[in-house]
């Protein structure tokens, strides 16, 4: 269940952009999680509810950006998109696949809803 | 209700409120790795390692694949010839660390408690209570899983997937992370191949299709057949020491 890890950490990388940005609290945040990352995402949700109680981040819409995989075939260069990393080529029945998307893990934004005192 | 104030909005309007503030909004481009912080402490290893001429390997596999066993063996086989460290990774008990200790090798047991993989982090505190000796091999024993583990980096030169010929052939298939991000894999207990459904051939092919670029040894921890190769592979990473 690394998923928790994975939010606690998210959770860390925003309070720390919300505290540089001079406080507040999270408005939205968006996620790349790519379909070859190893997140579950049903886990992933679980773990996010209960994550997020009592941080900055409790009442933050969460938006998740899926980034699908995608290869290319050393053999015949063809980039063609992949659910597993053992998909085979679909031109040259190849297995040499360099891997050119779909691992993506990162807070791609944060809305930071701030108070201003005047 | 205001979540900064507490004032409760529908009463009275925010704008007479009388320390007259105004909520802004505003984006942020984080663009940040989630496992940044363990991969910086995993750099950090790894610098640690390289000044030391450490060679660092972390051994991964199902619960029950070998990993002590395969250490014991090494451990006892090349005494002598090189100068070891383990850094064993478990939830509970230090059952395995004393095995090791059993070999006359420094060993350090971490217990993650709950959780289901070692992390940059706590090889970080593991090494600073050890000081392994420049010019060494420092074994990191993860904890038995095939999933998580293959996430964090802890700093390691080489990661090692072992799996056994009384585990499924279709492994790599099932968790391919872990066979796409290892660098060496060892298929233990072939001395068993007899007596078990295991198809070797298949089993490889399941690696090469996940992993095109991964070396397979086989070896029986229990007859020492096929330990040689492993012994070699070992000793071609081993960095030549450094002139003092």
């Amino acid at each position: 269940m690394h998923e928790l890890s994975i939010v606690m950490s998210i959770i860390e990388i925003a309070e720390s952009e919300i505290n540089k940005a001079g406080g507040g609290i999270a408005d939205e945040i968006e996620l790349d999680i790519g379909t070859l990352s190893t997140i579950e995402m049903e886990a992933f949700d679980f773990a996010w509810n209960q994550g997020i109680r009592g941080s900055l981040l409790e009442d933050a819409k969460l938006h998740v950006n899926r980034i699908e995989g995608k290869a290319k075939c050393l053999d015949c260069e063809l980039e063609f998109p992949i659910e597993n990393y053992y998909d085979s080529c679909p031109v040259c029945g190849g297995h040499f696949n360099q891997i050119l998307q779909g691992k993506e893990l990162k807070v791609k934004t944060i809305t930071i809803q701030s108070t201003v005192d005047g | 209700m205001c979540a900064t104030c507490g004032c409760s909005s529908d009463t009275h309007d925010h704008h007479d409120h009388n320390h007259d503030h105004s909520h802004s909004k505003k984006i942020v481009d984080v663009e940040q790795d989630i496992l940044h912080q363990n991969n910086l402490l995993g750099e950090r290893n790894r610098g640690y390692f390289e000044a030391k001429n450490i060679l660092a390997l972390n051994l991964v596999s199902s619960p029950g694949s070998g990993k002590t066993s395969l250490l014991e063996r090494t451990l006892t086989d090349l005494k002598g010839e090189m100068d070891f460290y383990v850094i064993e990774g478990d939830q509970r008990t230090t059952r395995d660390a004393d095995r090791i200790h059993a070999t006359g090798t420094k060993v350090t047991q971490i217990n993650t408690g709950k959780g289901c993989h070692l992390d940059a982090h706590m090889v970080m505190h593991a090494l600073q209570g050890m000081k392994p000796k420049a010019n060494s091999v420092m074994f990191i024993e993860n904890v038995g899983n095939l999933v998580c583990p293959s996430m964090f980096d802890l700093g390691e030169k080489e990661r090692v997937v072992i799996m056994s010929v009384t585990e499924g052939e279709d492994k790599p298939l099932k968790y391919p992370d872990m066979f796409h991000s290892s660098t060496l894999c060892i298929i233990n207990k072939t001395d068993l191949l007899p007596y078990v459904p295991f198809n070797l051939d298949k089993a490889k092919e399941y690696i090469q299709q996940v992993n095109h670029q991964l070396p397979v040894i086989e070896v029986s921890c229990t007859t020492g057949e096929g330990l040689q190769d492993w012994y070699g592979w070992l000793k071609s990473k081993v960095l030549i020491e450094e002139e003092a």
